[in-house]
C-alpha cells in the first residue's frame, strides 16, 4: 500500500479579483522510501500542495490519505499526533530559525513540544545525536541562528525535522539558498537519510538537475495542475508535456558541446485568478489547436507510470 | 595583448572594508583584462568577492568602509583610478553600465518604465525630453516589450519583464562594456532563458563587451568567452571557456563542477567540497583553499601560490602543479 495517497486535492484562495486557483485538482501517491519531485515556476502552486498535505495550509477540498488516514478529516489532537509522522524542511534556513533560541533549543523544541522524551538528560543526548546525524559538531549546541552559515542552518532545519522520526518529509527547496558546493552536501545527508531511515520525500524545487538527481518520479506543475508525472528516467528521457519539453531544454548545462534546441516560451505564467476551463498552457504552447481550448484535458496514462494531461500528446501516443 | 586592445585593463586590485570588528578583505589582488566584443564570466560561491570586483570597476565602492588599492585600472580607455567624480558621472551609465541582481528593487516604484530608460538617454546624449522618451520606447520594443506599456510603472510587470527593463536602461547609451550581476538568479528557468538569448543577441547587435558575474557555470557554457574563477578574493583560475570547462586545473574548480548533479547520470554521486570558505577578516597565510583541498601538501597550508600559466591563456593559482605529474580528478559530465 502506498504510503501517501493524495486525491483530488484543491486549495483556492479568494482575492478582491476573484477566485486564485493556487492547487487545482491534484491527485498522486508515493510509496515509502521513495522520492516524489514535485517541480515547477513560481506561482506553479508547488509549495501551497507541499502545505496543503500538511494541512498547514486547509486545503479546499480532496483527500490526503497518510498510512491509510484521511488526515483532512482530524481533530487538532489528531493532527498533533499525524505531524510527528509528516515533517517539513523550509527554504530558507535564514528566515525559519528563531534568532533568539540556541542550536539545542531549536532542536529540542518539537522533542519538548511534543513530550516524546520528558527527561532533560536524555534530551540533552538525543539533541546531540541528531547533531551527529546531520553533521552539525557539537560544539556548536549553544550558539545561535546569526552564528552559522547556510549549510549550518538548513541542517538545523534537518535536524528539526528528524527529530520526530518521522516517516514523510517535505522538502520544499531546501538547498535553493544555498552555494553549489554546500548544496551538494545537504542533498548527500538527504539522500544518507533516506537510506539508513526509510524516509519517504517530497522534493519540491524549481531546480530541473536538483529534482533529476534525488528524485524517484517527477510530477511537473503548471497553474495549479500536474501536466505530467513519470519516473525520473522516463520524464528526462522522453518528456511528452510541450511544457516539460520547454522547460528540459532550458537548462543552462555546464558542458561544452552539442545542445538539444531550446524551445523557447512565448510570454509568461498566466495569472491563476479566474481561469477558464481550458487547458491552462494552451496560450502559451506552439502546439496548442481549437481542443486544446474546449476543457481541462484529463491525465492519461500514456505508459505504465507515465502521466501526461494534454489532448495532443495523449492522443499521439495512444 | 597590447593595452589599446582591451576595454578592460586591472591590475593588481585590491579591497577590503574597515569594520568595528576589524578589516575584511574582500579582493586580495586580482588581474582582469578583456578584449573588445568579448565575454569574461565572473565565477564563483556568495563571498568570493565578485561583487565587490564589479562594483569598484566603476569606483562605486563606498568609502568608508571600503578602501580600494589598485596598480592600474583602465576601463574602455578611461583611467578610473585618477578621474573626479563629475568625470565619472559621465562615464557611468554611458562607456560602463551595470545590471544589478535583484529587478524587483532596481526600478524606482514612482517613475514609469519609460521615463526611467529616458533619464540616461537625457543626460548622456543630451537629448530633449521628447527625444529621449522617443528613443526609450525603441529601447523598450527592442527588449521585447510593446512601447504602450512605457507609460505604466514597475509594480505592473512581472520579474522577467522589469528585467528587460533594466536592460533596456542599461544599454540605452550603448555601453561599451556591460557589467551583469547575476542578471538571471531570480528569475525562471523559461524566463531565464528568455533572458540570455536575449542578452547574447544585444551584446552582439551593439558590439558590446561584457562581464558576467554568476555562480551557475551552466550559465557560464552558455554565453561567455572566457573564465574567471575567483575564490575568497582572488582569482585562482582563469583561462577561455574551453581551457575552463574541458581542461580543468584548479582543486577547487574541479569542487564546483563536482558539486553539480550531472543531468545526463542522475546516478553519479556529488562530491561536495568539503568545509567552508575562510572568514575573509582572518584568510590563512598559506593558500586560501588549501583547508578544504584533497590535495594540499605542507607547503600550500605556509605559501600563497601564484596564478601562473600553464597553457595557451590558461592561467592557474596552485602549488600542486609544482609537481610535473600531477593531475586533479575530475567527474565526468
Amino acid at each position: 500500500m502506498a504510503l501517501l495517497e493524495v486525491n483530488n486535492l484543491r486549495k483556492y484562495f479568494k482575492t478582491s479579483r476573484g477566485m486564485l486557483h493556487a492547487v487545482d485538482d491534484i491527485s498522486f501517491t508515493l510509496e515509502k522510501g521513495k522520492t516524489l519531485g514535485l517541480v515547477g515556476e513560481s506561482g506553479c502552486g508547488k509549495s501551497t500542495t507541499g502545505r496543503a498535505i500538511l494541512r498547514l495550509i486547509e486545503p479546499t477540498s480532496g483527500a490526503v490519505v497518510f498510512d491509510g488516514v484521511d488526515v483532512t478529516g482530524l481533530n487538532s489532537r489528531g493532527m498533533r499526533r499525524m505531524r510527528q509522522d509528516m515533517q517539513i524542511i523550509f527554504q530558507d534556513p535564514f528566515s525559519s530559525l528563531d534568532p533568539k533560541k540556541s542550536i539545542s533549543h531549536l532542536i529540542s523544541e518539537p522533542i519538548r513540544e511534543s513530550g516524546i522524551i520528558r527527561d532533560g538528560a536524555r534530551i540533552e543526548a538525543r539533541v546531540q545525536e541528531l547533531m551527529d546525524t546531520v553533521g552539525l559538531s557539537r560544539r556548536l549546541i549553544n550558539s545561535y541562528p546569526h552564528e552559522l552559515d547556510g549549510g549550518r542552518r538548513q541542517r538545523i532545519g534537518i535536524a528539526r525535522a528528524l527529530s520526530m522520526e518521522p516517516r514523510l518529509i517535505i522538502c520544499d527547496e531546501p538547498v535553493s539558498a544555498l552555494d553549489v558546493s554546500i548544496q551538494a552536501q545537504i542533498l548527500n545527508l538527504l539522500e544518507e537519510l533516506q537510506e539508513s531511515q526509510g524516509i519517504t520525500y517530497i522534493f519540491i524545487t524549481h531546480d530541473l538537475s536538483v529534482v533529476n538527481h534525488i528524485s524517484d518520479e517527477i510530477a511537473v506543475m503548471y497553474l495549479g495542475q500536474i501536466v505530467e508525472k513519470a519516473t525520473a528516467d522516463e520524464l528526462f528521457r522522453n518528456p511528452l508535456h510541450p511544457y516539460t519539453k520547454a522547460l528540459l531544454s532550458a537548462i543552462p548545462v555546464p558542458s561544452l558541446g552539442d545542445r538539444p534546441e531550446r524551445i523557447t516560451l512565448k510570454g509568461e505564467i498566466t495569472s491563476p485568478v479566474n481561469l477558464p476551463e481550458e487547458c491552462r498552457f494552451r496560450k502559451r504552447c506552439r502546439e496548442a489547436g481549437q481542443e486544446c481550448s474546449s476543457g481541462i484535458p484529463p491525465q492519461v496514462e500514456v505508459e505504465p507510470g507515465h502521466f501526461v494531461a494534454c489532448f495532443h500528446c495523449a492522443a499521439r501516443a495512444g | 595583448m597590447p593595452a589599446n586592445d582591451l576595454i578592460l585593463d586591472v591590475k593588481n586590485l585590491a579591497i577590503r572594508y574597515e569594520t568595528e570588528d576589524g578589516n575584511v578583505h574582500a579582493v586580495n589582488g586580482v588581474d582582469l583584462q578583456l578584449g573588445y566584443r568579448k565575454t569574461l564570466g565572473l565565477v564563483g560561491e556568495t563571498g568570493a568577492g565578485k561583487t565587490t570586483t564589479a562594483l569598484s570597476l566603476l569606483r562605486l565602492i563606498p568609502n568608508p568602509p571600503g578602501v580600494v588599492e589598485c596598480e592600474r585600472m583602465m576601463v574602455a580607455g578611461n583611467d578610473m583610478l585618477r578621474l573626479p567624480i563629475d568625470k565619472l558621472e559621465e562615464i557611468r551609465g554611458n562607456d560602463i553600465s551595470m545590471i544589478f541582481q535583484d529587478p524587483m528593487t532596481a526600478l524606482n516604484p514612482v517613475f514609469t518604465v519609460g521615463e526611467q530608460i529616458a533619464e540616461s538617454l537625457e543626460i548622456h546624449e543630451r537629448l530633449s525630453k521628447a527625444d529621449a522618451y522617443e528613443k526609450a520606447m525603441q529601447m523598450l520594443e527592442t527588449v521585447g516589450i510593446s512601447r504602450s506599456r512605457g507609460a505604466e510603472y514597475p509594480h505592473q510587470f512581472s520579474g522577467g519583464m522589469k528585467q528587460r527593463v533594466v536592460i533596456a536602461i542599461a544599454l540605452a547609451c550603448n555601453p561599451k562594456l556591460l557589467i551583469a550581476d547575476e542578471p538571471t538568479t531570480a528569475l525562471d528557468v523559461t524566463i531565464q532563458a528568455q533572458v540570455l538569448a536575449l542578452m547574447k543577441a544585444l551584446k552582439n547587435k551593439y558590439d558590446t563587451s561584457m562581464i558576467i558575474i554568476t555562480h551557475d557555470l551552466g550559465i557560464v557554457a552558455e554565453v561567455c568567452d572566457e573564465v574567471a574563477v575567483m575564490y575568497a578574493g582572488r582569482i585562482i583560475e582563469k583561462g577561455s571557456l574551453e581551457e575552463i570547462f574541458n581542461e580543468t586545473l584548479h582543486p577547487y574548480t574541479e569542487g564546483l563542477f563536482n558539486s553539480l548533479p550531472n543531468i545526463n547520470d542522475r546516478m553519479s554521486k556529488l562530491r561536495p567540497i568539503p568545509g567552508l570558505m575562510p572568514d575573509p577578516t582572518n584568510l590563512p597565510v598559506g593558500c586560501t583553499f588549501a583547508p578544504r583541498c584533497g590535495y594540499a601538501s605542507a607547503a600550500c597550508l605556509e605559501r600563497q601560490p601564484r596564478l601562473t600559466l600553464m597553457s595557451g591563456t590558461h592561467y592557474v593559482s596552485c602549488m600542486a602543479y609544482d609537481d610535473p605529474g600531477f593531475a586533479i580528478n575530475r567527474r565526468k559530465q
